[in-house]
């Protein structure tokens, strides 16, 4: 499947609490609501600014923090089609491809805000189509692809009635 | 080869030869939820029609709001008591204390899996459980059927040696690593703590280094079970939990990592990240508008009483509130019987009830525009404490307790 959309540039170290602050923990049960805050402390506007499909580019260690899965599940509700990172923390990375939010890690610095990119998920390719560059992600694990294929956990252990992940 | 501890626990609960960057199905022994995630993973299973429990243990814990200070989070509450009702798990209700807490003193023992939908999950590794924080989802599939999918860490191993000085703790050894390997240092590794200074150290200690795993990325922060851990269990009433667990001395570690504490001064963490830490002596004069002394990583009975003695007959400075927050029920009572509670209602505190307290952005001290806070706690992200306009600063209770009564932030040493 090839995603495209342009690109929302983030830093290093974006927690959940940037992306899903406390101070609206009362809005955990209603996620259209609290979708309406994602990324609100590393970007005041950016739910009102992004368009359906586009993309969130963050540099290192992005999603550390706790273990908030409403954080990727946000940013997937606002219509943000995959986040590329140089590296993510590991709880995010899991509860990312748990809610079927696709995550590529790859080298980022090049990609700048509003870029067009295109993103093969299959392949992991990453075109920049602003700056004519070619990105390669690292592939995910066998067991998250499989987990990702079948459209997140829940979808998965509804197919399978267990984990198959190996 | 031999193994790690971590490979150790998960062979053990997989049944299969684990090795690091294995895949594993491991058997859950506690599952564990809290009210910011439980809600959504009991939707989960009521989506899936799977509202029933398979771990060895099943615990929700009302402690990130609670009590509730809103109509939304109470219904999150009710939703939380129904599902316990309905499958039989246990309900840790308001005031019982933070999740964390509450499993290293009745429900992990050495050798189990432990998961949490909670970062700091990684706590009940000082008793040698592998533990480690998952997503609302995948605990609650875990509660569920009894099992979870691991991949099995590689380890890095933390050699502490040395003496501590006087008002050094495990929190400023812990603030110091993560410092100089960075809050992505450890990730999706095990972290494996030991050497002289680990064997002599007390359980409520030993809880910090691994509640603070996680912040350096890792995956769960292990501690071999020994004399120690059997004392406290047998403290607990639940002596015939204790096993002990050894690591094998030809396990392979990725690294080995040493901390000499005889040397080390007081930490601080400054906003924004936990490793942007700095000796205190660099952050001395910094002005503080709050403190809060409390946590899952520094509200034990440990770490109130070394406030007390600090605080004894002193008053907080006239600038700087004071809220102290003991992490469960049970370090609530023993403050109270030692004449603890006393020393900081005189000394200006305002005492909050078991839970999370301030921590998380809730309730009960979120930071006005610009304020300084230094807190015990172990995260310090912009708008954690419920303001991104408020700067959160991390050290040990001693430094906490010293900064209260001079209003800024103050070596301990000195007091």
């Amino acid at each position: 499947m090839v995603l495209k959309g342009k690109v929302w540039k983030f830093g290093d170290s974006i927690s959940t609490d940037l992306i899903c602050p406390g101070r609206y923990f009362h809005l955990r049960s209603n996620l259209p609501e609290l979708a309406k805050h994602v990324l609100e402390d590393a970007d005041p506007e950016f739910a009102k600014k992004m368009n359906k499909d586009d993309f969130v580019v963050g540099g290192s260690n992005f999603g550390l923090g706790s273990s908030r899965e409403h954080a990727p599940t946000i940013i997937k509700i606002a219509g943000v089609s995959a986040v590329l990172a140089k590296s993510f923390a590991r709880i995010f990375y899991r509860n990312a491809i748990n809610v079927g939010l696709p995550l590529l890690e790859c080298d980022t610095d090049k990609i700048d805000e509003g870029d067009e990119l295109e993103v093969d998920l299959t392949t992991g390719l990453i075109k920049d189509t602003t700056k004519g560059l070619e990105l390669e992600a690292n592939p995910l694990p066998q067991a998250m692809i499989n987990i990702l294929n079948d459209g997140g956990l829940v979808a998965h252990i509804q197919k399978h009635g267990d984990f198959k992940v190996v | 080869m031999g193994k790690t501890l971590a490979e150790k626990i998960l062979t053990e609960k997989s049944g299969q030869d684990a090795k690091a960057g294995d895949i594993v199905i491991t058997k859950v022994d506690v599952a564990a939820l809290q009210d910011g995630t439980g809600p959504l993973a009991v939707k989960q299973l009521q989506k899936m029609g799977m509202e029933k429990v398979s771990s060895n243990k099943a615990i929700l814990f009302i402690d990130h709001a609670a009590p509730s200070p809103r109509k939304e989070l109470s219904n999150d509450h009710k939703l939380l008591r129904e599902f316990a009702k309905k499958t039989g798990a246990t309900l840790s209700e308001v005031g019982d204390g933070v999740i964390h807490q509450r499993l290293v003193e009745s429900f992990a023992k050495p050798g189990d899996v432990v998961i949490g939908a909670d970062s700091h999950s990684c706590t009940p590794g000082a008793l040698c459980a592998f533990s480690t924080g998952m997503g609302s989802t995948d605990v609650a599939i875990g509660m569920a059927l009894g099992k979870t999918w691991m991949r099995v860490p590689d380890t890095f191993k933390v050699n502490v040696t040395g003496e501590f000085p006087k008002f050094v703790c495990s929190k400023d050894v812990l603030l110091y690593l993560i410092g100089m390997i960075g809050a992505d240092g450890a990730t999706y590794k095990s972290l494996e703590f030991g050497g002289e200074s680990i064997k002599k150290m007390s359980m409520s200690s030993r809880f910090v280094l691994s509640n603070m795993a996680v912040e350096a990325g890792a995956k769960t922060g292990l501690i071999e079970s020994d004399e120690i851990t059997r004392q406290f269990l047998e403290e607990q009433g639940r002596g015939n939990d204790f096993k002990e667990i050894r690591a094998d001395v030809d396990a392979a570690y990725e690294k080995v990592i040493g901390i000499d504490v005889a040397a080390l001064e007081p930490q601080v963490a400054f906003p924004h990240t936990v490793d942007n830490t700095k000796p205190v002596s660099e952050a001395k004069g910094v002005k503080i508008d709050q403190i809060y002394i409390g946590t899952c990583t520094n509200g034990r009975i440990e770490d109130l009483e070394i406030a007390a003695k600090i605080l004894e007959g002193k008053n907080r400075h006239p600038d700087t509130r004071l809220i102290i927050c003991p992490a469960s029920r049970k370090v609530y009572l023993e403050a109270l019987k030692k004449g603890l509670l006393e020393i900081f209602v005189k000394a200006g505190a305002s005492i909050m009830g078991p839970g999370c307290g301030p921590c998380v952005g809730v309730h009960e001290g979120i930071l006005g525009d610009g304020e300084n806070c230094l807190s015990t706690q172990n995260r310090n992200f912009k708008g954690r404490m419920g303001n991104p306009e408020g700067f959160i600063y991390l050290s040990s209770p001693a430094t906490a307790a010293a900064s209260a009564i001079k209003g800024e932030i103050t070596d301990p040493r000195e007091m």
